[in-house]
């Protein structure tokens, strides 16, 4: 993605290596550490910390120490649309003050309507003077996603403008845009059947601009932040995956990182939430783990500081960084049982074990389309019996 | 307004053993590569065991596994950083802690000296120079 060049007015430079600047010379991130008092010892420490919440090799801070030497803090403009604010709530929660909040103060975040002490008029003035003074290298982040040119826009406005206008409007002269969060990355819960709204993702309206998905519901702060992070150390944007994801965080699955995945090879699952299985942490495989179709950092970066996460608290992962994944069938639903099939097919899955691990993010895939079409609603009192 | 000390929590039969998830063995394999890396080469290997799919436990196990040696150290810049040398020398765990106390980061380093250990050489010129100057204002009094 580091290659596609978005269109910037002649005279701009671009967001490589050297500093994204605007018209407005900011300090580098070396200047402004050491000016705060920071030791070159605590900036290799923070860089070796950046490296692992880039999930780079620890071997890389050198490097990243060098990189963020001459780093310019970016401007960033947060647009909120369709969304329920989890995504800022999950980046407002990463643990503080910690690197998030150093690499948070390093940017320059200059609108983001539940942050920003600005409101009406005022707030809007500064999203159009961040772009003015910085165009062609400030970043759109977007949470939520938007009514399509075609739906009725009276579904989401701000300050009287459609979120068509503001998102075409405020990308035009963005270096990149990230999409953060399921809704913004796959259009999310406003898509799912019968997307009442119209709601379409970002990528289905830009496309003269690179857009890198950071899908979740709501995504690791830890990975906001670290897509953040690499592009202020590396001055480009992040290798992708064939739905634009950073590859550094969802290049792979759930089921290869799951400390559980020990347990899944030798064919031994719970069967029920409070069996001697679940509580001897057997692999949640049989309850609906998605694991094995899903693309995400949370096996590793884990959730809270690093305390938890879904498996390790006993629940099997929902796969919510997956496009579509409220229309995939059950939650509890295991993986190679067609929607509205269930008892034998759950048991059997399970008995295959290995031989099902292969081919299950593929079938799950494929499932999860085919699910689309044949969508089942499922009561209360269903779920309480699968239960 | 009650605090949640006082839901009353009763806890029926022994509390389950912690599971064996067995993620610490192959760690420790890969830290006798690394070790036999840097006795053959003198490359050394940091480990990122916060990529690690460690289960509860996994990572007390291979702290036991990889026992305590003769040097403890403690830097103290942007938050404290312990540095302890494990059983086997040239093995280093290096927990990296905010100004809050919380972990940001836990490596293993394999090496004779943890990177962080060493003066950074940008830093030597500086305190030359630093000294050089307060040499100077002692000798013009």
């Amino acid at each position: 993605m580091a290659t596609s060049s978005p269109q910037r007015p002649a005279g701009q430079s671009a967001p490589t290596m050297d500093p994204p600047l605007g018209p407005i010379q900011r300090p580098t991130l070396g200047e402004s550490l050491r000016r705060n008092g920071v030791s070159r010892r605590g900036f290799l420490k923070f860089c070796a910390a950046t490296a692992s919440m880039m999930a780079l090799p620890p071997s890389m801070a050198p490097a990243i120490a060098a990189a963020l030497e001459t780093a310019r803090r970016p401007s960033v403009i947060w647009l909120s649309f369709q969304e329920c604010t989890g995504c800022t709530e999950s980046l407002t929660r990463s643990f503080s003050p910690t690197v998030e909040n150093l690499i948070l103060d390093t940017i320059s975040l200059d609108y983001h309507h539940t942050l920003q002490a600005a409101a009406g008029d005022a707030a809007e003035h500064a999203r159009e003077e961040a772009m003015r003074a910085n165009a062609g290298a400030y970043l759109v982040v977007v949470d939520g996603s938007l009514p399509g040119p075609k739906a009725n826009p009276g579904h989401s406005t701000i300050a009287g403008i459609s979120n068509y206008d503001m998102l075409m409007e405020t990308v035009a002269d963005a270096a990149a845009v990230i999409a953060v969060g399921s809704c913004a990355a796959f259009g999310g819960l406003p898509k799912a059947d019968p997307n009442p709204s119209g709601a379409v993702a970002v990528q289905d309206l830009v496309k003269d601009k690179p857009v890198i998905n950071v899908s979740g519901c709501p995504p690791l702060p830890m990975v906001i932040t670290g897509v953040l992070a690499q592009y202020l150390t590396f001055g480009k944007l992040p290798e992708l995956d064939e739905y634009n994801r950073p590859r550094a965080f969802f290049g792979q699955s759930i089921h290869d990182r799951c400390y559980r995945r020990p347990f899944y090879d030798k064919g031994l699952f719970a069967e029920t939430f409070d069996d001697e299985g679940a509580k001897k942490g057997w692999c949640l495989y049989r309850l609906g783990c998605k694991g094995p179709m899903t693309y995400n950092a949370c096996a590793t970066m884990k959730w809270n500081g690093g305390s938890s996460w879904p498996v390790e608290s006993g629940a099997p992962c929902l796969g919510c960084s997956e496009p579509d994944f409220w229309d995939a069938g059950g939650f509890y639903d295991a993986l190679s049982v067609p929607p509205g099939n269930s008892g034998e097919m759950l048991l059997t899955a399970g008995a295959a074990g290995v031989a099902v691990g292969a081919g299950v993010g593929l079938l799950a895939r494929s499932k999860a389309k085919s699910a689309e079409k044949q969508h089942q609603t499922v009561t209360a009192e269903q779920l309480e019996q699968k239960l | 307004m009650a605090s949640i000390g006082d839901i009353p929590v009763q806890v029926e039969g022994a509390p389950a053993a912690p599971a064996e998830y067995g993620n610490a063995l192959p760690v420790l394999s890969e830290v006798r590569h690394a070790l036999a890396q840097l006795v053959d080469g003198g490359e050394p290997t940091q480990i990122d065991l916060g990529a690690m799919p460690f289960g509860p436990g996994d990572e007390d196990r291979l702290m036991a596994l990889l026992g305590s040696g003769e040097v403890t150290a403690s830097v103290n810049a942007l938050g404290l950083t312990r540095i302890q040398e494990t059983a086997y020398r040239g093995v280093w765990i290096v927990e990296y802690l905010n100004t809050d106390d919380q972990r940001v980061a836990l490596h293993l380093e394999i090496a004779t000296v943890p990177q962080l250990l060493r003066s950074p050489p940008a830093d030597l010129s500086d305190a030359l120079a630093a000294l050089e100057t307060q040499l100077a204002a002692a000798e013009a009094k």
